[in-house]
């Protein structure tokens, strides 16, 4: 399988690669989606601008509360980085869930987003950590909640030139319970569905109950109806039972060959209490 | 478009279509066919090869990506006709069958323990999830990875 020609820059600086995508080229990170689609002829760009040189995207940072995370950082130094572990192990857990071990070493934090298939692991955590997406363009720079951020499947709100530069998570507070489960398409690894939870205790009651859901719909999404069941209450297996039983309320489900959307459905209930249980029980 | 590469310590400088991918370029021009060709939807992790340190899927990659790399494919393993550990575990624990997902299995394994020089069979079968073995030949793929750390083959 060979992709259509295309002219290729591998640019080293942001600014340079700003003025290349606004003359109409498109963006390369890791590429494991993109070459993929190329080799298909899904896609077919004229020209490919590598982000892969631009040393000042490949980071890892803290401040202010916040972890800050380049779009070059490829999956495996999420997942590996003492930091995320520390500091937002959610996030570290999903991109540990992502494909395999030869994809999470070239595999961008940046590409994963701006290509928002609705079957990636990252949309869950980034909806369950209500997490900030900072856009680079030509004007300058704009930063969107993960809420926002994702539109439809394979959609967002980037603009033609623009460029995801970093996410940004909040620094987990102590004494939070945080869990990532999936069940993966045995062969590629993308989530049928996955579930990534945050719960806080206080009081001798959940006080904090975020849940994202990836896999299910065209697009990742927080379950509101499951969350407030959580909140307030006791934590109890009951309690975890009913919240999972409304992670799909008002959700329109995908059907495909890999499962029903009836058994998309059944799957992320029973994935959402197995992900709400381990949560709860570190929290 | 004039990139420079190493490839199992020896220096390559070709001029290359950007469009080329890395493992078209190992077999088709520089001769080096040991990385296979399977899927090539960078599923069945055949043509698995290192790429400064990390291993990666040669056929979802462009070459000129690796512009400047150090690349390390199967046949840089073996120094002065020995075999590496992991070849020589894969060899002892019939780590293979028919052979054709090999190249890639031992670049992947050999990876495993560059990380991790004692890992348990879970973390081996994590470690091996990006590669398929059609034989279904995976216990004593799993036997060899734990011969080869039992041997010392981790960094």
């Amino acid at each position: 399988m060979i992709p259509q020609t295309f002219e290729y820059t591998a640019p080293k600086t942001l600014d340079e690669a700003m003025v290349l995508l606004e003359g109409g080229g498109k963006p390369l990170a890791g590429g494991m989606s993109l070459i993929p689609m190329m080799k298909l002829r899904l896609a077919t760009p004229e020209h490919l601008i590598d982000l892969g040189r631009i040393k000042d995207l490949d980071y890892i940072r803290e401040a202010a509360g916040e972890l800050h995370i380049g779009a070059t950082a490829t999956h495996s130094s999420v997942e590996n980085s003492a930091l995320v572990k520390a500091k937002c192990p959610l996030l570290a857990a999903a991109a540990g869930a992502i494909g395999d071990p030869q994809i999470r070493n070239v595999g961008t934090m940046g590409g994963s987003v701006a290509h928002a298939d609705p079957a990636a692991d990252y949309p869950a955590a980034l909806q369950a950590l209500e997490a900030k997406i900072v856009i680079r363009g030509a004007k300058g720079e704009r930063t969107v909640s993960a809420a926002d951020f994702f539109v439809d499947a394979f959609t967002t709100t980037l603009d033609a030139g623009e460029v995801v530069r970093e996410v940004v998570v909040p620094v987990e507070q102590a004494g939070t319970g945080t869990s990532y489960m999936k069940m993966p398409q045995p062969a590629s690894g993308f989530a049928i569905v996955g579930v990534a939870v945050r719960v806080r205790r206080g009081g001798g009651k959940i006080t904090l109950a975020r849940i994202g859901v990836t896999g299910l719909s065209n697009i990742g999404y927080r379950a509101s109806a499951a969350e407030k069941a959580l909140e307030g209450s006791a934590g109890t297996a009951d309690d975890i039972m009913k919240a999972a039983a409304l992670v799909t309320q008002g959700v329109d489900a995908n059907s495909d060959l890999h499962a029903s959307a009836e058994y998309r459905k059944h799957l992320a209930s029973v994935y959402a209490a197995r992900a709400i249980t381990a949560a709860a029980s570190k929290a | 478009m004039k990139i420079n590469l190493t490839i199992n310590g020896k220096k390559y400088s070709p001029d290359v279509e950007p469009r080329l991918l890395l493992i078209h370029y190992l077999r088709d021009v520089a001769g080096l066919t040991g990385a296979h060709i399977g899927c090539e939807t960078s599923l069945c992790g055949a043509c698995t090869i290192e790429v400064n340190g990390k291993s990666v899927k040669s056929c979802s990659m462009f070459a000129v990506q690796a512009d400047g790399a150090d690349v390390l494919t199967i046949e840089g393993l073996a120094q002065d006709g020995k075999l590496h550990a992991m070849q020589e575990a894969f060899w002892n624990q019939h780590g293979l069958q028919c052979g054709f997902c090999t190249p890639g299995m031992i670049m992947a394994c050999k990876a495993i323990l560059d990380h991790n020089p004692n890992p348990s069979d879970d973390e081996i079968r994590h470690g091996i999830e990006g590669n398929l073995c059609r034989c279904t030949g995976y216990q004593h793929i799993v036997n060899s990875v734990k011969a080869a750390a039992a041997a010392g083959a981790g960094k």
